[in-house]
């Protein structure tokens, strides 16, 4: 009897793997998969971006043709990712998969893309690895990877000329990589610069009040940090009320980025030199057009995210334009010095590394009628942060390339 | 470093105390008193800081900070009461440990609440009336809300201890804690003190994240973040022990203000960052008193829990016709290729549902039979994998032999931490598994260079001829048949025998000279091993490893399928764990609000089979055949 069970178990996967819905002539499948579970703050806006860039794509049509999403939770975790993509591959037989957000799952399914020779668009992640060391032939990536961000605000944290840095990030690859980077770049320019201390919370779990008081302590004259949601909301109160970011230069990752600012309210640390988007300081022809649409279909304002699911979109949808034919091999071609039109203005993704040159904007964190926003700011183009086609080439396995 | 900074940063450990031991407080009370592991707890937690937040905003002002606090709690204590009586006081009969499957749907289900009333969006309470400010201690700011977090813990400490000492249901609270069904007999209205027991630890937790609202941002992922903490401080001070507790909650919230204060950290010879330590402090303090003090540094020995439940019948071979089942799904799992070769998705699903049937079989072998529960299973399958992993990747181990050499790694691994993990028993064993499990996990995840980090490894991929999905899923149907034959020879072998009577009744094993700790030290080994054999396949499977493939998640995976499919057949895992797989798979597709759903599924499924699927089967076919006047 216990058995019967097991056998209806069988039947069970048996009903459900045979089951696959027949595809209409004239759509074009995409995977879509994410971690809309464990990261919903980011990937909301993301969706609604992706939502809004659909539906313009899908009313002028590519070649006559359609594309339909298949969005799907990767369960927040690489080997769910995992299976997730093989799912869209293999069941919904899907022409190229598209996501993720964590770098430790994107660089998962960037190495599933490799071996099953399946076109891949890394959307969010920031690891350069994915681009880089770990690069391989069919994947592409559209957001500044975490080099590229913390290069951006390079000129701003030499020209504050100080001495003693103190470094904070999250003890993850994102954060670990930032401070990498950024030591190293800094080094390179100003030779004698000191790190005073280096503070690397858990990622979620950050003790705020002890890691303030450290920075505090080793009395820095500047600091570098990358702390993630929600701990940087933590940190910035604890912060503030210790007195810890007074006087001090702080240049922060990604702190400008609504879903970051927002949380923070009045409190949000003016002064701060951050990458992030000001949208509504932002006075472009594209993406006003943007903003508006944006406005009108969700009555909400766009976050960081919702460039990122409308400029994936409006991705494909230029790779689908100019692509010979949806196998693996033609849309990497395809993707190769593809120009693609974005609320950023026009970026291309390069044929060396793969990488998108979309880049951010950088200023300063600003209070305006008690919420934060961003003062001073100047689009960074990526492709001006990006090191040469030759230099790249040695960063990637010969494989890649 | 002046010995003013350390005092200071000794006083940012004791505000952070204060909120530990909330938790922990409450968690505490209830296990105490009615055996639950509630693993929702961090979700009350994490709902007193939303609910204080709405108050705190909506309301406004001191009153809406303050007295929604008092309100948080005591709304919270209110919800607690609710899940004791209408869902927890249903299952108090079945076997041991299912009520953790319970509130591990209540988990899923109040975290998609959560995200549904509130939104994704992390909330930032205001500032505490009255608090806002810092005082100068030592020359340094100290924020006036911690200096006053750091008095209000003691005060409630103080009250509980009191209240506990002196008041009849105090008496009543203590006793049930030492003898549960002595109080029973005693006439006692026992479901009154349960759910008074259950109210007021969910009050505290309420209270504990209410208190949180001035001081970190209402997010969903606290209620996790929180619970594992809460059960090291529990364990550490003592089950049951609410000083024991606060002790607890101070030790580790000042090692960790430590680990921050020193900061990076250079011998000439090696330089670190001591600030990375407090990924894995707590575990490591955990596993030292463990060790060191079996029960705690204030607990008791656990009073002998006469089980509620039937008592268990001895498992037995399986009847004929059972067997001639399984025979006929074996020779259909074999012909699965054949079946779905238009859908080659099945392949890919079907090896994972082996993995998990390996994962699940190995976890029962300790759980049922061993009495052994351990909550870190996940550590052997950890081990397995990266073992695996790493030898294909550094040392150049052709795929197969990397496959084979799971096993050894893990079993190596759980040779070691069984060999302290069998010395204690009941909840405090499944906390020592756990707390290795979690240094392993941070061992891999701080490892950059051996390990990959938070990256973990990649490009772990199986090669010609398995680097077809069939083949693949052939070579894991063979290794899983292997393994769950050879766990069931050890089983009916007498070793098995030896292992079942040193967990009915470990005295009496030993006086017919069993020697019981080494026999149950060799079943946690043995148990590890197999699960390292879960751990490789799952590496090749996916084509890398990461930290978040074996952290705490998959032990609570692990148990959950073998609770769901019933911890008192041998049968029992491999159906929970099919189902539980499936369930993910089919569910992560149907909706938005997937846990939600797996939640209220498996919440269904507590209900109505509270013996797990295939227990429930089994009683109804022996009810049948006992009619029938056919043997069981």
């Amino acid at each position: 009897m216990k058995a019967k069970q097991y056998l209806t178990s069988l039947a069970f996967v048996l009903a459900a793997g045979l089951s696959f819905p027949a595809a209409a002539q004239d759509t074009i499948k995409i995977g879509e998969l994410n971690s809309y579970k464990s990261q919903p703050a980011f990937l909301d806006p993301y969706k609604k971006g992706m939502e809004l860039a659909l539906e313009e794509v899908n009313a002028k049509g590519i070649n006559g043709k359609k594309i339909e999403l298949i969005i799907r939770d990767d369960g927040g975790n690489p080997g769910e990712a995992v299976r997730v993509a093989e799912e869209l591959v293999t069941r919904e037989g899907v022409a190229m998969i598209a996501g993720t957000f964590l770098s430790h799952i994107g660089l998962a399914v960037t190495n599933f893309a490799g071996q099953k020779k399946v076109f891949f668009l890394a959307a969010e992640p920031l690891t350069d690895k994915i681009t880089w060391e770990s690069g391989n032939k069919y994947t592409y990536r559209l957001r500044a990877t975490t080099y590229m961000q913390t290069a951006m605000l390079m000129p701003a944290a030499i020209a504050a000329k100080k001495k003693r840095w103190a470094l904070v990030y999250p003890n993850f690859e994102y954060g670990q990589s930032a401070a990498e980077n950024f030591k190293a770049m800094l080094k390179k320019v100003q030779p004698d610069v000191e790190f005073v201390t280096e503070q690397a919370p858990p990622l979620g779990k950050v003790d705020a009040g002890a890691v303030a008081q450290a920075v505090d302590d080793a009395k820095p004259e500047a600091s570098f940090d990358v702390l993630c949601r929600p701990d940087l909301a933590k940190f910035v109160r604890e912060g503030n009320t210790r007195g810890v970011f007074k006087d001090r230069t702080v240049v922060s990752l990604l702190s400008g980025e609504p879903e970051y600012l927002d949380p923070l309210g009045a409190e949000a640390p003016v002064g701060w030199i951050v990458t992030g988007y000001p949208w509504d300081k932002i006075k472009t022809p594209e993406h006003d057009a943007f903003l508006s649409a944006y406005q009108k279909k969700f009555n909400d304002y766009p976050r960081l995210g919702s460039i990122v699911g409308y400029s994936t979109v409006k991705s494909i949808a230029a790779g689908l334009a100019k692509t010979k034919g949806l196998d693996a091999d033609s849309l990497v071609e395809a993707f190769k010095d593809l120009k693609v039109d974005s609320p950023f203005g026009p970026f291309m993704y390069r044929a060396s590394d793969h990488q998108a040159t979309m880049g951010a904007y950088v200023g300063k964190i600003a209070l305006e009628k008690g919420k934060g926003t961003m003062d001073d700011i100047k689009y960074v183009d990526g492709a001006s942060v990006l090191p040469g086609d030759a230099e790249v080439a040695k960063l990637r396995p010969a494989s890649a390339n | 470093m002046t010995l003013d900074a350390f005092l200071f940063q000794a006083l940012n450990g004791l505000s952070t105390a204060s909120g530990l031991f909330f938790i922990a407080a409450g968690l505490s009370l209830i296990f105490g008193v009615t055996r639950i592991v509630n693993i929702a707890h961090g979700s009350l937690y994490m709902l007193g800081t939303y609910i204080a937040y709405t108050l705190a905003t909506k309301i406004g002002g001191a009153f809406g900070f303050w007295g929604g606090i008092v309100l948080t709690a005591l709304f919270v204590g209110v919800i607690g009461a609710a899940i004791e009586m209408l869902l927890l006081r249903r299952i108090y009969r079945a076997p041991e440990l299912f009520q953790l499957l319970a509130t591990f749907a209540l988990v899923l289900i109040f975290n998609d609440m959560t995200l549904w009333l509130w939104g994704p969006e992390d909330l930032l309470g205001p500032r505490a009336p009255g608090l806002a400010g810092a005082v100068e201690i030592f020359g340094r700011r100290l924020p006036s809300y911690d200096l006053f977090l750091i008095f209000v813990a003691p005060a409630v400490l103080i009250l509980l201890h009191f209240a506990l000492a002196k008041s009849r249901f105090g008496r009543l609270v203590r006793a049930a804690t030492q003898d549960r069904e002595m109080v029973g007999a005693l006439g006692v209205n026992q479901a009154v003190l349960f759910t008074s027991v259950f109210a007021l630890g969910s009050l505290l937790a309420g209270l504990g994240g209410a208190l949180q609202v001035a001081r970190e941002p209402a997010n969903l992922a606290m209620d996790l973040a929180v619970i594992g903490d809460a059960f090291v401080v529990v364990v550490v001070g003592g089950m049951g022990s609410i000083t024991g507790a606060y002790l607890a909650a101070i030790i580790i919230a000042e090692v960790k203000a430590l680990c921050i204060a020193i900061g990076v950290v250079d011998l000439g010879f090696i330089k670190f960052n001591a600030s990375k330590f407090t990924l894995v402090a707590e575990f490591i303090v955990m596993a030292i008193v463990l060790i060191v003090r079996p029960y705690g540094l204030l607990g008791k020995p656990q009073g002998n829990v006469r089980s509620v439940a039937e008592p268990e019948a001895p498992i037995r071979p399986a009847a004929p016709l059972l067997k001639a089942f399984a025979a006929v799904v074996l020779a259909l799992l074999l012909a699965l290729p054949v079946v779905a070769q238009s859908s080659p998705y099945v392949m890919v699903l079907a090896t994972d549902i082996l993995i998990a049937v390996i994962f699940a079989t190995s976890l029962h072998f300790i759980m049922g039979p061993g009495g052994m529960h351990s909550f870190g299973h996940a550590a052997y399958f950890g081990l397995g994998a990266y073992g695996a992993a790493l030898l294909l990747k550094s040392a150049g181990f052709p795929m197969l032999a990397a496959l084979l050499a799971a096993p050894a790694v893990a079993l190596l691994g759980a040779l070691l931490f069984g060999w302290f993990a069998v010395g204690l028993s009941g909840v405090y064993l499944a906390m020592l598994t756990l707390a290795f499990a979690q240094i392993v996990w941070a061992a891999v995840f701080q490892w950059e260079t051996f390990t990959g980090g938070s990256n973990g490894v990649i490009g772990v991929w199986p090669t010609a001829p398995f680097n077809k999905a069939w083949v693949y899923y052939l070579l894991a149907l063979a290794l899983a048949v292997i393994s769950v034959l050879l766990l069931r020879r050890f089983l009916f072998a007498p070793f098995g025998y030896a292992m079942r009577a040193g967990r009915d009744s470990a005295l009496r094993a030993e006086a017919i000279g069993i020697d019981v700790k080494r026999i149950h030290w060799l079943g946690f080994a043995i148990a590890g091993g197999i699960c390292g054999i879960a751990g490789g396949l799952f590496a090749f499977a996916k084509g890398s490893i990461s930290p978040e493939a074996i952290a705490v998640g998959r032990s609570i995976d692990g148990l959950v399928m073998v609770l769901l499919g019933g911890i008192q057949t041998l049968v029992g895992p491999m159906v929970g764990a099919s189902v539980f797989a499936m369930l993910q798979d089919t569910i992560m597709r149907q909706t938005e609000y997937w846990r939600g759903l797996l939640g209220c599924v498996i919440l269904f499924l507590v209900l109505a089979f509270p013996q797990g699927i295939a227990g429930a089967f089994s009683m109804l076919w022996s009810r049948f055949d006992g009619k029938r006047g056919g043997r069981a």
